[in-house]
């Protein structure tokens, strides 16, 4: 339910992190490919990700956050193993 | 304990912001308003305050950083005129919508083209729509109590303020100033008071999201409707202060308005010589009458038609024009007020003083004259005048 304006956060100041619940992925261009072949868990392509979408677990990439991902294409530019190829994204 | 001292508005204005201890003030020097902030660094120098003083390179730059601070939960407050009001434009709407409580120290002054440096309010007038509450200045002890008064209402309220004197008439007079003692106002204002604080880790938040076609509407609906509310809310305000202060403000100030026919209406230091010309008339037996707006933003129409409900003749004094081909914007205002009201006094509009030009009695006294002869004639003719100007 969305809030009327008796109910709405004063100058709409909401708690933080509220894009994880907010799909902001869907106007993609392209999109990461992961390659975990190629991988050798650098880590590079998550310390570069402007919008937290590299998927760790364990301490391991794992794959891509596609809810949020932009497809800006900095983890695949960064990555020194090419284990990151940019694709067309298709819906 | 008070104090009686002889101070300019500017001088009043910096005092009261020492006695207000800001937090932070972030400023950029503009003539007339250059003193205010100037006075006040030298405070801070001396360790008179507890101020952060951010000299910044722009007005711009000097309201973002104000912004900042208040959403970090600080007392904050700045000084500026003219262009330097018209350069933080865009940033007055975000603190508005921000409803952030910052205080601004503004002193009226013309807009280019062409370049002046001296009094109108055509500075003031374009920042109207801003969501700031706007309060005139008569003289420097109306300055120098409503600076207090006006950080007491946004902290209050959540809504930024602007408290006004007229560039050099009032900014660069000097006058009898009566002065709280320190205490006095650190007891009335008591701690900083923010609608919430971007610095509290513990409870992480997001300040200025994005709302597009599904929110927008209601956070300005909800803006919109607390600053109407906010009117009865300032009224309360106001009355405290009256009693802890011992002053006699109103939202609006009527004179000899009891019995009066006719009514001028005007904003900032001319309603002091309004006062003046309504005693002289009146003992030539005129039943005239002054009305003076203290509170501009937000707009008090009801105790405004509630004032002119026994008027025949209204002259409404406009330091600014709209160049909307409709006169100035107080005229417009109190038109559109009168369109609701069941009793519609003749109208006329007098815009002076552009730029600085004097105003002075034998002026006042024509515009009685004027606006008589014009009730007479049942307001027919031109409703808007340009007056103290070459013709």
């Amino acid at each position: 339910m969305k809030k009327n304006w008796k109910e709405v956060d004063i100058a709409l100041i909401v708690k933080g992190g509220t894009a994880e619940e907010f799909k902001t992925g869907d106007w993609r261009s392209e999109k990461p490919l992961y390659k975990s072949d190629k991988c050798k868990q650098c880590l590079q392509c998550w310390l570069f990700c402007p919008d937290s979408s590299i998927i760790i677990k364990d301490g391991k990439m794992i794959g891509i956050d596609y809810d949020h991902c932009k497809g800006c294409g900095i983890c695949s530019k960064v990555c020194p193993f090419d284990a990151i190829d940019m694709i067309k994204e298709e819906k | 304990m008070s104090k009686i001292v002889a101070k300019t508005g500017n001088e009043a204005m910096a005092e009261a912001m020492r006695q207000i201890n800001p937090d932070v003030v972030a400023a950029y020097p503009i003539t007339p308003a250059t003193e205010i902030v100037q006075i006040f660094s030298s405070f801070v120098n001396n360790g008179e305050v507890d101020t952060v003083f951010v000299p910044t390179e722009s007005e711009h730059s000097a309201i973002s950083a104000c912004v900042g601070a208040s959403a970090a939960g600080a007392r904050v407050m700045t000084g500026t005129s003219s262009q330097g009001l018209a350069l933080m434009h865009e940033i007055l709407f975000i603190a508005g919508g921000l409803r952030l409580p910052i205080v601004i120290c503004e002193v009226n002054r013309a807009l280019s083209a062409p370049i002046n440096i001296h009094c109108d309010h055509s500075d003031t007038m374009a920042s109207r729509d801003a969501g700031w509450i706007q309060i005139f200045s008569e003289d420097p002890q109306e300055a120098y109590d409503q600076t207090i008064l006006a950080v007491k209402i946004s902290e209050n309220l959540f809504l930024p303020s602007m408290v006004t004197t007229d560039g050099f008439i009032i900014s660069h007079a000097m006058q009898r100033v009566e002065m709280y003692d320190d205490e006095e106002v650190k007891k009335y204002l008591g701690e900083p008071k923010t609608p919430y604080n971007i610095l509290d880790v513990d409870n992480p938040i997001t300040v200025g999201p994005l709302a597009l076609q599904d929110y927008y509407m209601e956070v300005k609906v909800q803006q919109a409707n607390f600053i109407r509310e906010s009117k009865t809310k300032i009224k309360e305000i106001l009355k405290d202060f009256n009693k802890n202060m011992k002053r006699n403000y109103n939202v609006v100030e009527k004179y000899m308005m009891d019995d009066a026919e006719y009514c001028l209406v005007a904003l900032g230091s001319t309603a002091g010589t309004i006062r003046y010309v309504v005693d002289k008339l009146r003992k030539d037996g005129h039943k005239v009458g002054s009305l003076k707006i203290r509170f501009y933003r937000p707009f008090f129409e009801e105790d405004i038609i509630e004032s002119l409900k026994n008027i025949k003749g209204c002259a409404v004094f406009d330091r600014s024009d709209m160049f909307s081909g409709t006169g100035g914007h107080l005229f417009n205002d109190i038109k559109s007020a009168l369109y609701i009201s069941s009793s519609k006094p003749i109208l006329r509009d007098y815009v002076y003083g552009l730029g600085g030009r004097d105003i002075d009695v034998d002026d006042i006294e024509k515009v009685f004259y004027d606006i008589k002869d014009f009730t007479e004639k049942n307001g027919k003719g031109d409703p808007v005048r340009y007056i103290t100007v070459r013709e």
